[in-house]
């Protein structure tokens, strides 16, 4: 082996880090080592992703577990010369928590301590391309156990009993799924990897591939086993660079370690193991679809039955999981599968892992047992609200799933409570909303998302989310009628009831669950053509308080349209407006005169042509003096 | 088969193992509405019109692909299924440009039944119409995308069956549309005109490219001579078009009708098929001689030829050079004819009705032109023809009979099945047979090589020769064939090929119908009527003769290469020139 360090420096080089600029950070470390002569003592390590994505570039100097965020480049000598020289840790890259108290070690940063980590065990740990960081922490040992010490039907027994259900969205029991395909009377069998991750926001199955990718392939291998399989396929998107090179690493390696190919541990078994690459069509994750686009067609879902399970690729039984499905199977093998069924609730066992989005102060990837509630997620690993606002709802599952609102905060998440709430586990996607978001104008994003996904292939799909759009477009354009809100739930029923596939079925959701908590909403915007939230352009308006404002003018050269006018008393007078209109009678209409406020009292008061102001908002941003209302 | 018990609206019905509830229900006399199933492409599942409720399942099902299974209870007409159905339909007529009054279907629109049928009386989901440019670059077809209902029967038709693959699905969502390559017109592609697409399309967004027009102007134009030939398969299916029933010969009415519309001559293609026999026979016999490229392929059928110029070059040389009765007929009406009339080839006009959209390609092919001036001038398919029918107000069921004129419309038994695969090569055997043996035939009919089998083979004893023959028809049966066969090492030395699947009684210009029994009926048509001929044999052609005595010279003369023969070339496939032409971009950006 080679030489002993006295100190590892984990960068994370997750996609979130590296688009921070973390590569720079690592240049910069290692040559201040080199520097400094410390090269050989300490090692500097790119590890997959840490999870806290909105402090990137992040890393941890062990052996004391030191975090430090938002690390520049030229933060890199302090480290070297401060930490690593003389052991006193960089204060001002150490975390803050929003009361200002400096944490140290990463453990005892709330965000980290209240985690539980099982799927991204590695990830943030190992160095991803070495596969004997891999071997260290006990990787491969579960395919040898499967290999060596066990049957198929034991292997799919332990999968059973472990009670883990699929992470790719519906929670389908992965054991019974692998028991479907080794009955499956066709041959050759597959085994795919789904890691088409297409919701929007969710990345967990990017950051496993990145940070573990052997987790995956030793999985495949041990599930090649049990269904008797000999050929897998992982399929990527192609928005994911950074995953496939680690993938395709990982591979190379575990074919030179004969943990991929023939007769892997002197056993017999052989499995081959190759990438395919998708062209990012969010229908692609929907199984049938993906099998189609490896056999090099169009992603197009076709319907079930026949199950892959039983005609799949080419026609072939093919066992189809996603990425953190997979993640989870070495661990269960190791531990057993009481050790997994203690984790999580009585239905939902395991852990999930969660992408965390949104108006959240701790963006990122989080990992907890299953049935933690939402309150603790967004509270206490996800740091609250940003800017101290008030949280409004959460939605899970993108643009499949629902909102989950303020009430059922202490709703366990869970794949079956989540589903009576309307909404869904979907891939894990959380995205927070506070008070400043309008329920119609989310709704709208994701059926907008659905109908571009959609493949075209069913009408319900294809052409029920766009009339869905169109109304719920009329609605936050002041347009809607009375019964749009009955139509976009009979049309989101009948599409969730007639679709092809899962893309159609769920289309409706996040309509139908924002309908469900937030009704009111609906009808403000159609009924008083008001938006609540303030954020349907075409449904507010700017107005400036006179009695706040002071002249000053900085709002009107800062219009970008030309939108803030000067106007003449006998306008202001006919037009009745104004908040400064009590004291502008009272000094007199006869007289024609205005009281000017003190502070400027030759200028003429100012107001907003609403035919020509487009909504932007400069205005309200620009003044100091709060004297810019939006309604 | 195994069968299975299930219950269909509250009815006991026995099913076979592996049918769908679609058939089970149908069988039962039960009718559930369809529209992008299509018993000739197979199901798809796509369209969810055919939704039906199943006991304990999650969502509706869509009928056309749920396997029936023991025990399924089935609801086909709940208010659940109803208004599942009704809505989308709605849907999808909310982009629909509803033009129906001047649409090519209007009347004969699978929509438009649809949703009448759901009882549609209002657009409650009126939405933007699509605006796109018709695609008018084919000379046999042409495509209105902005009806097109995405059902994708033209594209497992194109792609799975005929094996050419010209359209495909392209772009999501909304955007979703069926496209050839790149966007390109398909007149731009590698689509063989085959016009199978047309049969299929349940709307009026893929049709026969119109050329009523020109015709029309024509018989209008008193300068002009105009003449018509009509194929064999055309009087096997035209009275389809006006309520007579599948398997009705209308051979002396459409000559009739013919003659009404104002035509100068009436002449039958079954004439130059007889001529196509001798030539081909001949040829047939001296390769088979001289040691020549076996098999012989025939060359009667232009999207088979245009298939075999784009997929499968390598067999070229094995194709014969013989035209196509149509294009022999063509230069026969300007050289033979002309002459005997006193008139210049370029004041005749001269028309054939064909079951085929090939054929509108086919005679504009530059080689086409062995009169000097193109040979045939407008390409009519059997629907087109229908269509004057009616426009010139022609009772056409209570018609009388009529004849052929005469020179060119006098045929034999074997002309007539020229319209039904497997005829071409039966029509040849009993003239090759003849010429070989120097004996009758004892037996005409070659029963080994009918039937709608997608490839057929025969050993025929001539002689001391034993002549091993296929058929095969459907392209993708054409496709499948070839590729287990290598041009120089063949165990076959005369292979008949028809590019649809049935031959051209169920060509691309035909009434829309592509069921089996309908192919068995119209081909019953063509067999009896070879039955009822006194001539059954080509050689026996007394008109064929006596233009070989009088013009020609002797099948395979110098004056028969001229006008009765033609060439072929390899074509490139567009996604080769594109691909070509992105590499010189990307090569250039380099």
């Amino acid at each position: 082996m080679g030489v002993l360090y006295r100190a590892h420096v984990l960068v994370c080089g997750g996609a979130g880090c590296v688009s921070s600029g973390c590569r720079a950070v690592q240049e910069a470390l290692k040559s201040e080592l080199a520097k400094q002569g410390l090269d050989k003592e300490i090692k500097v390590v790119e590890t997959g992703c840490m999870g806290s994505c909105d402090l990137g570039p992040v890393m941890v100097v062990y052996p004391e577990g030191v975090f430090y965020r938002k690390v520049r480049p030229e933060d890199a000598r302090d480290i070297v010369q401060e930490h690593l020289l003389k052991g006193r840790p960089v204060e001002r890259l150490l975390y803050h928590t929003s009361q200002r108290e400096i944490i140290q070690q990463m453990e005892d940063i709330d965000f980290f301590a209240k985690q539980r980590k099982v799927v991204l065990r590695n990830c943030g740990i190992i160095d991803p391309e070495d596969i004997t960081e891999y071997i260290a922490r006990d990787g491969y040992e579960a395919l040898a156990r499967v290999l060596t010490e066990m049957t198929p039907e034991e292997v799919i027994d332990v999968v059973k009993k472990s009670g883990l259900r699929g992470r790719g969205g519906a929670g389908f029991p992965t054991g019974l799924k692998w028991e479907f395909c080794a009955k499956a009377t066709g041959r050759p069998k597959y085994v795919v990897c789904n890691a088409d991750e297409g919701d929007p926001g969710a990345f967990m199955d990017r950051s496993v591939l990145e940070g573990d990718p052997h987790s995956v392939i030793e999985a495949m291998a041990i599930a090649g086993r049990a269904i008797g399989s000999n050929q897998g396929f992982v399929y990527v998107r192609a928005e994911y660079p950074l995953a496939i090179q680690r993938l395709k690493h990982a591979i190379a390696q575990a074919y030179d370690y004969g943990l991929l190919g023939k007769d892997i541990f002197g056993t017999g078994f052989d499995f081959d193991l190759e990438i395919r690459v998708g062209a990012g069509a969010f229908v692609c994750g929907e199984e049938t679809a993906l099998l189609a686009s490896i056999e090099g067609k169009r992603g197009m879902p076709r319907p079930r039955p026949p199950f892959p399970a039983n005609e799949g690729l080419w026609g072939k039984p093919t066992l189809i999981n996603n990425v953190e499905t997979y993640a989870n199977i070495p661990p269960i093998i190791l531990n057993g599968w009481e050790w997994f069924a203690g984790i999580g609730t009585e239905k939902s066992k395991g852990t999930k892992v969660f992408a965390l989005a949104g108006k959240i102060a701790n963006t990122g990837l989080v990992e907890v047992p299953m049935g933690t509630t939402l309150r603790e997620i967004v509270y206490d690993i996800g740091g609250g609200i940003l800017g101290g606002k008030k949280f409004k709802a959460a939605q899970t599952g993108g643009p499949s799933g629902g909102c989950i609102p303020a009430e059922h905060l202490d709703t366990p998440m869970e794949y079956d409570t989540l589903v009576k709430l309307g909404a869904m586990m979907g891939s894990g996607g959380l995205i927070v909303m506070d008070e400043g978001t309008c329920m119609v104008d989310i709704a709208k994003f994701f059926l907008q998302f659905t109908q571009d996904e959609s493949c075209g292939k069913c009408i319900p799909c294809r052409e029920g989310t766009r009339a869905m759009l169109d109304i719920l477009t009329r609605i936050t354009e002041g347009r809607g009628r009375e019964g749009d809100i009955e139509l976009l739930e009979h049309l989101g029923t009948t599409i969730k009831d007639t679709a092809l596939c899962g893309l159609g079925q769920t289309a409706p959701n996040p309509v139908l669950s924002t309908i469900r908590y937030f009704r009111h909403e609906y009808e403000a915007h159609i009924r008083e053509k008001r938006c609540p939230a303030g954020v349907c352009a075409a449904l507010v308006h700017y107005e400036i308080l006179q009695d706040k404002c002071k002249r000053c003018g900085l709002c009107r050269r800062s219009c970008p349209v030309d939108a803030i006018e000067e106007t003449t008393e006998a306008e202001l007078v006919a037009a009745g407006v104004g908040a400064a209109g009590a004291d502008m009678q009272a000094a007199g209409a006869s007289q024609g005169a205005i009281s000017q406020p003190a502070s400027s009292p030759k200028r003429k008061p100012l107001f907003i042509n609403q035919e020509r102001c487009i909504k932007c908002g400069v205005c309200m941003r620009e003044c100091r003096f709060q004297a810019i209302n939006r309604c | 088969m195994a069968k299975v018990k299930l219950t269909i609206d509250g009815r006991e019905i026995e099913a076979e193992q592996g049918s769908t509830v679609l058939e089970a229900a149908r069988q039962a006399g039960i009718d559930i509405p369809t529209l992008c199933y299509h018993p000739a492409v197979g199901p798809s599942g796509a369209c969810r019109v055919c939704v039906v409720e199943v006991e304990r399942a999650k969502t509706l099902v869509a009928s056309c692909v749920y396997p029936v299974a023991e025990g399924l209870v089935v609801k086909t007409n709940s208010a659940r299924v109803r208004n599942a159905r009704k809505t989308v339909v709605e849907l999808l007529i909310s982009t629909h440009p509803q033009d129906c009054l001047c649409c090519d279907r209007n009347g004969r629109c699978e929509l438009q039944a649809l949703a009448n049928r759901l009882g549609i009386r209002t657009e409650r989901f009126r939405a933007q119409k699509p605006q796109r440019e018709p695609d008018a670059s084919s000379v046999s077809i042409y495509r209105d995308q902005n009806k097109c209902v995405l059902c994708g029967r033209c594209v497992t038709m194109c792609r799975d069956i005929q094996g050419v693959g010209a359209i495909s699905f392209a772009y999501r969502g909304q955007r979703t549309l069926i496209s050839p390559s790149f966007e390109h017109g398909v007149g731009e592609v590698e689509c063989v005109n085959c016009g199978q697409c047309t049969k299929v399309c349940p709307v009026g967004a893929i049709v026969e490219k119109d050329e009523t027009g020109a015709v029309w102007d024509a018989l209008d134009n008193p300068g002009l001579t105009v003449v018509v030939q009509v194929a064999p398969a055309v009087r096997a299916a035209l009275g389809e078009e006006f309520g007579m029933a599948p398997g009705t010969s209308v051979t002396g009415k459409l000559v009739r009708a013919l003659h009404m519309l104002g035509f100068d001559a009436v002449f039958d293609t079954q004439f130059s098929a007889d001529l196509t026999i001798m030539e081909e026979g001949h040829e047939f016999l001296s390769r088979l001689k001289s040691g020549g490229k076996l098999p012989l392929l025939t060359s009667c059928s232009p999207g088979w030829i245009k298939y075999c110029e784009t997929f499968h070059p390598e067999f070229l040389d094995n194709i014969s050079t013989c035209k196509s009765p149509q294009q022999m007929m063509g230069a026969v009406i300007k050289s033979y004819y002309a002459k005997a009339k006193g008139l210049k080839p370029e004041n005749i006009f001269s028309v054939s009705v064909m079951p085929c959209t090939a054929k509108k390609y086919e005679a504009r092919r530059p080689e086409m032109r062995a009169s000097g001036v193109q040979d045939v001038d407008a390409v009519l398919t059997t629907r087109e023809l229908a269509k004057m029918i009616r426009m010139a107000g022609i009772d056409f069921a209570n018609l009388e009979d009529d004849d052929f004129d005469s020179p060119l419309g006098e045929s034999s038994g074997a002309g007539t099945i020229f319209g039904v695969t497997g005829g071409v090569m039966e029509a040849a055997l009993r003239s090759v047979y003849e010429i070989v043996t120097k004996k009758p035939l004892a037996d005409l009919e070659f029963t080994q090589v009918r039937g709608f089998e997608g490839v057929r083979e025969a050993e025929i004893a001539m002689g001391s020769t034993r002549v091993k023959v296929a058929i095969v028809h459907g392209l993708g049966n054409a496709g499948r064939f070839l590729a287990g066969l290598r041009p120089g090492d063949s165990p076959y030395h005369f292979v008949e090929v028809m590019a649809c699947p049935g031959g051209c009684i169920m060509g691309g210009g035909q009434p829309l119908s592509l069921e089996q029994d309908v192919a068995e009926k119209r081909a019953s048509v063509l067999y009896q009527e070879d039955r009822n001929k006194a001539v059954r044999k080509s050689h026996e052609n007394i008109a064929v003769r006596r233009l070989y005595d009088e013009f020609l010279g002797k099948p395979g003369s110098e004056l028969a290469h001229k006008l009765l023969h033609t060439t072929y070339g390899e074509r490139a496939r567009a996604r080769v020139e594109e691909a070509r032409r992105q590499a010189v971009i990307g090569a250039a950006g380099a």
